[in-house]
């Protein structure tokens, strides 16, 4: 059985996405129950191959259809692809659950249609982030490109507009990709990662091997949205429905940078990226621009969702930066920035999602007087808000701490003030979204804030509490429990797998 | 200025790649209409595809399917034509590389499904704003 966990993983959400599709004409509630059915099963198997992955110290491997290394299709789960595959299932699965009540809201009789794609999305990033083939991995990405466009393009009234652009520029960057990929191929002549890897160090001065990894590396940054092609990102989050930005805001670009990661470090080898090629100055220089201008937009932004989307435009560029720093500790830190800040994200577009819910505006001001109205809500948000910021106890502060170490040990101070002041701004962003939330009076929105339409509720003297309903506050509060968890557990995650995950010549 | 010539001539397959390339892009950045854009969206991949199918040619090679010269009649004529046909089978300078086309079969789908939801995501956009030309659309956002 647990041979077969790499197949499965994958298998059940895509034969479930197709069952979802269909199973709304039968019965209204199948399609949600389906998927969250398929979704925890993933979640279970990520857990138990990263189980058998930690215990066994090896990797597993498992040949498609039973044919064998660089001819057929493998999928490898080492210890970073185990890792992010537990955070991919877990934060779909939540997300899921959290937003039920806004998915039959939003879609009604489309919902069968919705918990598909939403399966599909979720299956394609765990076979980009399990697959051990090149061509393979363009295949998955496109997929997962695909139901995300379809996914933003359910929002609102701009929401089409804007997920056109990104399918221009996420067409363009898929497809630099799959070019960069045909120039690996005749490099090489294959299109197995680990033979890839073999080959390549032989023939490091190859300037075809050259133009592979720029034009890789190039597509790559189009889809996780770094400074000077992140224009789509902040658009298209912001105009899609709550259930979208909660699967697609703290997956895409984590799942894109392990790629990144993962085409690095297995398929160019280190030495490769960090030895032979000079490249690594100018891509950090590139992810400091990033922070600094994420960081700064989010301050002129009054919309929640959109001041989110340009926080996780800064994140990109904390992973980015430090994974080119090329040390062990800025390494550690962007792969352990991967999995706090999904989970961080997660929590904070949850909230967001929660806010827009009972309050029905997306503006900074409909937070008016919330701390009294939502007192768990708000808990949770201020954990999360605290963990972007960095504060030690939530996870944001260890990967920011290995991040900042990093970044000193590579002498490059521009990096670490880049980090500090994103911190700063993102401090101030939040308290001020607190302030609001907690000393200006509450004023009636017109989302589904309870029962009191059309009553007098102008005495704000006293506040009846009107939480969240609780299926939508449980999750949220895992969420948000989570980043505490995975704060005081940063130093295990980091001796038990990470370390693993980095190859040995990285010093 | 004969050298180049040659250098273009030999590799006339990536010259003909990164021409039609830039083409694709050059509508998809400039273009003003949402319609043109996605037809340069279609250019620009089809030119990545035309790439890959070049890439697995050869001089002097044909279409990479084996006759089975082991029919039951032939199969009597003796040892020579089975280990020619041997010698065939194993000699690949003779075949191009028909891995290349087969992968273009998967992003040739990949490319069809972005098209269509490229148009479907153009017609939902001209129904919300009754036309497809960005200058008009980006007004409309401003004054309303």
């Amino acid at each position: 059985m647990t041979r077969h966990l790499p197949a499965l993983i994958i298998v059940i959400p895509l034969l479930a996405a197709l069952v979802t599709a269909g199973s709304g004409w039968i019965n209204q509630k199948a399609p949600f129950r389906i998927a969250v059915a398929a979704l925890l099963f993933s979640f279970i198997c990520a857990v138990l191959m990263l189980i058998q992955v930690i215990t066994t110290g090896i990797a597993m491997e498992y040949r498609m259809a039973g044919w064998a290394g660089p001819m057929g299709i493998v999928y490898i789960i080492d210890h970073l692809s185990a890792l992010v595959l537990v955070i991919i299932t877990a934060v779909s699965t939540l997300n899921l659950v959290a937003q039920k009540k806004n998915i039959i809201s939003e879609f009604k009789d489309k919902a069968g249609a919705f918990n598909a794609l939403y399966v599909l999305f979720t299956a394609g990033l765990i076979g980009m982030t399990a697959t051990g083939d090149a061509f393979n991995l363009y295949v998955l990405l496109e997929i997962v490109s695909l139901s995300g466009y379809a996914l933003i393009g359910l929002g609102n009234n701009r929401a089409p507009l804007a997920t056109l652009n990104y399918l221009f520029l996420g067409t363009i960057g898929a497809t630099f990709y799959l070019l960069g990929v045909g120039y690996l191929y005749i490099a090489t002549g294959t299109l197995n990662m680990a033979e890839l890897a073999t080959i390549i160090p032989q023939n490091m001065g190859s300037g075809v091997i050259l133009f592979a990894f720029i034009i890789c590396l190039t597509g790559l940054f189009v889809k996780m949205a770094l400074f000077p092609v992140h224009g789509w990102l902040p658009e298209a989050y912001s105009q899609s429905t709550s259930v979208s930005a909660g699967l697609i805001a703290p997956l895409t670009t984590k799942v894109t940078v392990y790629i990144m990661v993962r085409i690095c470090m297995t398929v160019f080898t280190p030495e490769y990226t960090f030895g032979h090629l000079d490249v690594s100055g100018f891509i950090v220089l590139l992810a400091i621009v990033t922070i600094v201008f994420g960081s700064l937009s989010a301050l002129a932004q009054k919309n929640v969702k959109k001041m989110l989307s340009y926080i996780i435009i800064a994140e990109v560029g904390y992973m980015v930066g430090g994974f080119f720093l090329g040390n062990r500790l800025g390494i550690s830190g962007a792969i352990l920035h991967i999995v706090n800040d999904a989970a961080m994200t997660l929590a904070l577009f949850l909230a967001a999602g929660i806010f827009i819910w009972k309050t029905g505006g997306e503006s900074r001001s409909d937070l008016k007087g919330l701390f009294a109205k939502m007192p768990f809500t708000m808990a949770g948000f201020v954990l999360a808000a605290l963990s972007v910021v960095g504060v030690p106890p939530t996870c944001g502060f260890f990967s920011k701490w290995y991040l900042i170490s990093g970044g000193i040990q590579a002498g490059n101070y521009l990096f670490v003030a880049a980090l500090i002041f994103s911190s700063l701004v993102n401090a101030v962003l939040f308290f001020r979204l607190f302030e609001i939330a907690y000393f200006e009076p509450f004023t009636e929105g017109h989302g589904h804030g309870g029962g009191s339409h059309g009553n007098s509720h102008h005495y704000t003297g006293v506040l009846a509490i009107k939480e969240a309903p609780l299926d939508m506050l449980v999750p949220f509060l895992i969420a948000s429990m989570t980043l505490i968890v995975l704060g005081l557990y940063s130093g295990t995650i980091v001796t038990n797998i990470i370390q693993f995950a980095i190859p040995t010549g990285v010093i | 200025m004969e050298s180049i010539f040659a250098l273009v001539l030999a590799k006339a397959n990536y010259v003909a790649y990164i021409i039609l390339m830039m083409v694709g892009l050059y509508a998809m950045i400039v273009k003003n209409n949402l319609i043109k854009k996605i037809v340069g969206m279609t250019i620009f991949q089809t030119a990545v595809i035309l790439f890959y199918v070049s890439i697995g040619c050869k001089r002097g090679a044909t279409i990479p399917i084996l006759e089975h010269h082991a029919s039951p009649e032939t199969a009597a004529h003796g040892a020579e034509k089975i280990v020619a046909h041997a010698m065939d089978a194993v000699n690949v300078t003779h075949y191009i590389n028909p891995l290349p086309h087969v992968l273009m079969l998967t992003a040739i789908v990949v490319g069809v499904a972005t098209l269509g939801v490229a148009l479907a995501l153009a017609i939902k956009v001209y129904n919300t704003y009754g036309t497809v030309e960005e200058d008009e659309i980006n007004q409309q956002l401003r004054s309303g």
